[in-house]
């Protein structure tokens, strides 16, 4: 079984075997990075580009040391470097990327569909490290792979999101992953802050968190960006704190040792308080796992589907 | 293309006493059991190293730490094959530092196998020595390594296969020939 | 030159002809229509058009030809070459073009250039407001006088009220309408799609149909308070054609228009982020396609407009966000618009009103009928002609639509502005 896509663009359209496949090998890619010797050959010659449009140290980071426990040769580029804050299109950037004979093309870029772009007009896998308010499947994976490793299954969990669904990547990555295998998901935030039709992807809207969170194994709490509150969506950080921040009292009405995840980096005291961030949180374990996830995605889209495209 | 039994290497009797020799041999070998750490490569050596161990244990009476090697991330046809290979679990829960490691696999054949295991065992510490142990030795080598401890060599024509079936996976065991 | 088109189909709403006549051209006008066979045939270069429709010259009321200003993207000479070969042979050009169509200068300087490089009559539309800023009135007197034919700040909305209930009335002095892009840009904001499901999926920021929705609400009632000609653009949305609907049952001398994409496609079409179906107001839903094609039907929408706005490729191949708006249309208005006759939405005659008639008697212009002694616009179309669109063969400068492939049926295969071929 391999990846039917040379890219991974997002969890949408992914099977759930093919999910499995790579929380699968990540395990094996997890191992790795618990040695002493935290490399493989297995990308060995294989050049690994970081086109990043948007600062993000830790995805950054993560596709970074996976990239080179693989052996790859990795190169970062971040808009602050590059030609990119000349006027260059994505397009001839990407084309100039390919032409030093790049094999992964990792890509966070402010604009949704813009890794979905580039990849049908490049013979390079591309991997979407996050695209405007579309999808972050990485960290969806490295999110159901840590849920699977904490709780062991998937099927059957419920799973509660919390924060601004409307412009989260993460949510909708989640959302799909977690449905695909079987989760039950429940999504809350102010009404400003649900996108349209999120119900036709299979979750149940609250507005309530006290009650979304009810009951619950795992609850995702969202960063909010506090520039949407110029934007209209959210009073005031006060009371968005009061009415959608995870705090000791909130989560206590979660399931028996619910787990509590974050993508990162958090706001902390607004949408998790410090000593549920500090205590009650697998945000750590959320990172290692990121870089096994992404070992393992890089490893399966330079094998297979890629000879299948060329 | 659909390959057919040609030949019956070893039967299940035959497998045995070829697995109780190698025992003793590896014990031979290394003066007995202390410091010996057996790594089945997967996925045909894992079984084999568990069933040395055990041989192992009732000759000499003592428990000697037992592995498992997973040489996906260390092949060198990553790049060129059409479908990814599925890393399976490696388990080494033991230090390989200053032991005598013995590599266990079914069948060996052009060797890249083994240097994969050799550079990934490697990873996991310095060994004070490496030995092989393969129940059928094919020939056809392509790389310079060699094993340690044979339970049959066997001819064959590059075109055939030789096929390891255990009762572990549910198989009549036996080893056989295949061919065209 | 004398031309006779014997034997044709034809279709001539203002006349309530819709049979086989032949017509006689003489020189620029139409010399005579009458049974086939009737009209003598002697000197004149005949036309055999069997089996063809023949109907008024289409006239397409919102175009962008971006000339001056973007000449890249499309000019008077290619812009008006493709409405010819589209089977249109009158055009109303909108006037963001750069600098804004304002003044007299530049309507005088567009007029210009059609009448040197022009293959269609070109009617300029000036501004609402100087700039189309939406601040301060632009001199309609002086662009009604060198030649436009109504008023539009498109491109945008007109958003102070205020201000549109001033241009309403001023454009009252004209006679003129006015044309309107109802949007309410707050409510739109930085949106690229429609706003449903399929936003959410694709993560994209959505435009609610209630940006549209309500501003023609509003420029109804200003319409009502100022008894202004108040003509709708593109229109694309189940409410605004409640609106519409409920407007014109009050009697009010309001209009309105969509494009054939809006009639032809959906939100889906935006799927894989294909920027060729990126255009304001969006793509909607098929519930929307759907009541605007019940719209055509009742004759709540009057027009079939194109709002042709050329782009550049390289433009358009970016990021989905950064891609402009909008899309061709002059070349394949026709063909898509007989859908709906082949649908049986529009008959040929109800088709022919809302392409040439209705925009004419719209626009106070003295064209859209075949009548004896009108200017010789004619346009000759093969019905059952089954083409396959092909951008690369466009006339327009630019190639930015999503029907590339299409496979249609119907197209105009002649085009005559006033007598010449
Ligand atoms: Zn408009
Ligand atoms: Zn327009």
């Amino acid at each position: 079984m391999s990846l039917s896509s040379k890219d991974l663009l997002g969890i949408k359209g992914m099977s759930p075997e093919e999910i499995r496949l790579v929380l699968d090998t990540a395990a094996s890619f997890k191992d790795v990075s618990e040695r002493d010797i935290k490399k493989v050959p297995a990308l060995r010659g294989k050049t690994v580009i970081n086109l990043f449009y948007e600062p993000s140290t830790r995805t950054r980071t993560s596709f970074e040391l996976a990239g080179k426990r693989l052996s790859a040769d990795v190169l970062n580029i971040s808009t602050t470097t590059s030609s990119v804050v000349k006027g260059e299109t994505l397009l001839d950037t990407a084309r100039n990327i390919e032409a030093m004979k790049c094999d992964v093309l990792i890509l966070r870029h402010p604009c949704s569909g813009a890794p979905a772009f580039l990849a049908s007009r490049l013979k390079s896998s591309v991997i979407n490290a996050g695209d405007g308010f579309h999808e972050h499947p990485t960290q969806a994976l490295l999110d159901l792979f840590t849920i699977r490793e904490k709780l062991g299954t998937i099927e059957g969990r419920t799973v509660a999101i919390v924060g601004d669904i409307a412009h989260s990547r993460v949510a909708r990555s989640n959302i799909y992953g977690l449905t695909a295998l079987g989760a039950r998901v429940r999504v809350c935030g102010p009404a400003t802050m649900i996108p349209y039709g999120i119900e036709q992807s299979g979750v149940e809207v609250f507005y309530d968190a006290d009650r979304a969170v009810d009951g619950v194994d795992v609850i995702m709490t969202l960063r909010l960006q506090l520039e949407r509150q110029a934007a209209g969506l959210f009073p005031g950080v006060r009371e968005y704190a009061r009415l959608y921040g995870l705090n000791r009292d909130r989560l206590s009405r979660a399931g028996k040792n619910a787990m509590v995840m974050h993508p990162g980096p958090m706001n902390r005291g607004v949408e998790i308080s410090s000593d549920v961030a500090d205590s009650s949180s697998v945000i750590l374990d959320q990172v290692t796992n990121g870089v096994a996830v992404r070992m393992a995605i890089m490893f399966l889209l330079s094998g297979g589907a890629k000879a299948e495209a060329s | 293309m659909t390959m057919n039994e040609k030949a019956l290497i070893l039967d299940k009797s035959g497998i045995d006493r070829a697995l109780t020799r190698i025992s003793h041999e590896i014990l031979e070998k290394n003066r007995g059991a202390k410091s010996i750490a057996l790594v089945g490569i997967q996925k045909g050596g894992v079984h084999l190293a568990g069933r040395l161990a055990a041989k192992i244990r009732e000759i000499e009476g003592v428990d000697i730490p037992v592995g498992s090697l997973d040489i996906t991330m260390y092949r060198d046809d990553l790049g060129t094959r059409k479908s990814q290979p599925v890393p399976k679990a490696t388990d080494i829960s033991f230090d390989v530092q200053d032991r005598v490691i013995v590599l266990v696999d079914d069948v060996l054949f052009t060797g890249r196998t083994i240097r994969a295991a050799l550079n990934s065992i490697m990873d996991y510490g310095r060994p004070m020595r490496i030995q092989l142990a393969v129940l059928v030795d094919r020939g056809h080598r392509e790389l310079p390594i060699r094993a340690d401890f044979v339970g049959k060599n066997l001819p064959t024509s590059s075109k055939e296969k030789v096929k390891v079936l255990l009762a572990e996976d549910g198989e009549e065991e036996k080893v056989v020939i295949l061919a065209e | 030159m004398n031309i006779l088109i014997k034997n044709g189909h034809v279709v001539d709403p203002a006349n309530k002809v819709d049979e086989k006549l032949d017509i006689l051209i003489s020189g620029n006008r139409i010399a005579g229509i009458g049974k086939p066979g009737s009209i003598g045939s002697e000197g004149a270069q005949v036309m055999d058009a069997s089996g063809k429709v023949v109907v008024p010259g289409l006239i397409d009321m919102h175009v962008h030809l971006r000339e001056p200003g973007y000449e890249y993207k499309e000019n008077i000479a290619t812009g008006t070459a493709a409405a010819k070969a589209g089977g249109f042979t009158s055009l109303c050009c909108m006037p963001n073009t750069n600098p804004v169509n304002d003044t007299g200068s530049v309507t005088e300087f567009i007029l210009s250039q059609a009448a040197k490089s022009g293959s269609a009559r070109v009617y300029p539309v000036g501004a609402v407001t100087k700039g189309s800023k939406g601040e301060e009135l632009a001199e309609m007197g002086e662009l009604h006088g060198s030649g436009c034919v109504a008023v539009s700040d498109d491109g945008r909305p007109v958003m102070n009220g205020a201000i549109m209930r001033r241009a309403m009335e001023y454009s009252k002095i004209f006679g003129i309408p006015v044309l309107s892009h109802c949007e309410d840009a707050n409510l739109s904001a930085k949106g690229v799609m429609n706003e449903g499901a399929l936003s959410t999926e694709l993560g994209l920021r959505g435009i609610p149909s209630a940006a549209e929705d309500s501003m023609t609400a509003r420029d109804i009632f200003l319409a009502e308070l100022t008894g202004c000609r108040l003509h709708l653009c593109h229109v694309s949305t189940k409410g605004a054609v409640a609106l519409i609907r409920e407007a014109k049952a009050r009697g009010l001398a309001v209009t309105a228009e969509t494009c054939p994409h809006y009639f032809t496609l959906t939100d889906e079409a935006v799927r894989g982020y294909n920027t060729m179906a990126k255009m304001n107001p969006p793509l909607r839903t098929a519930e929307d396609v759907q009541a605007i094609k019940e719209g055509l039907r009742d004759g709540t929408i009057d027009v079939i407009a194109t709002d042709h706005a050329p782009h550049g490729m390289d433009e358009k191949t970016v990021e989905f966000e950064y891609a402009p708006f909008g899309i061709v249309g002059l070349e394949t208005a026709l063909g898509l618009s007989l859908r709906l006759v082949q649908e049986g939405v529009l008959s040929l005659t109800d088709l022919v009103r809302k392409m040439s008639l209705n925009p004419a008697v719209i626009l106070k212009i003295n064209r859209g009928t075949l009548s004896s002694g009108a200017e010789a616009d004619i346009t000759i179309i093969d019905p059952d002609l089954e083409w396959t669109v092909d951008a690369a063969v466009f006339k327009s400068r630019s190639r930015n639509t999503p029907f590339d492939g299409w496979k249609l049926k119907g197209r105009a295969v002649q085009t005559i502005m006033g007598g010449r071929v």
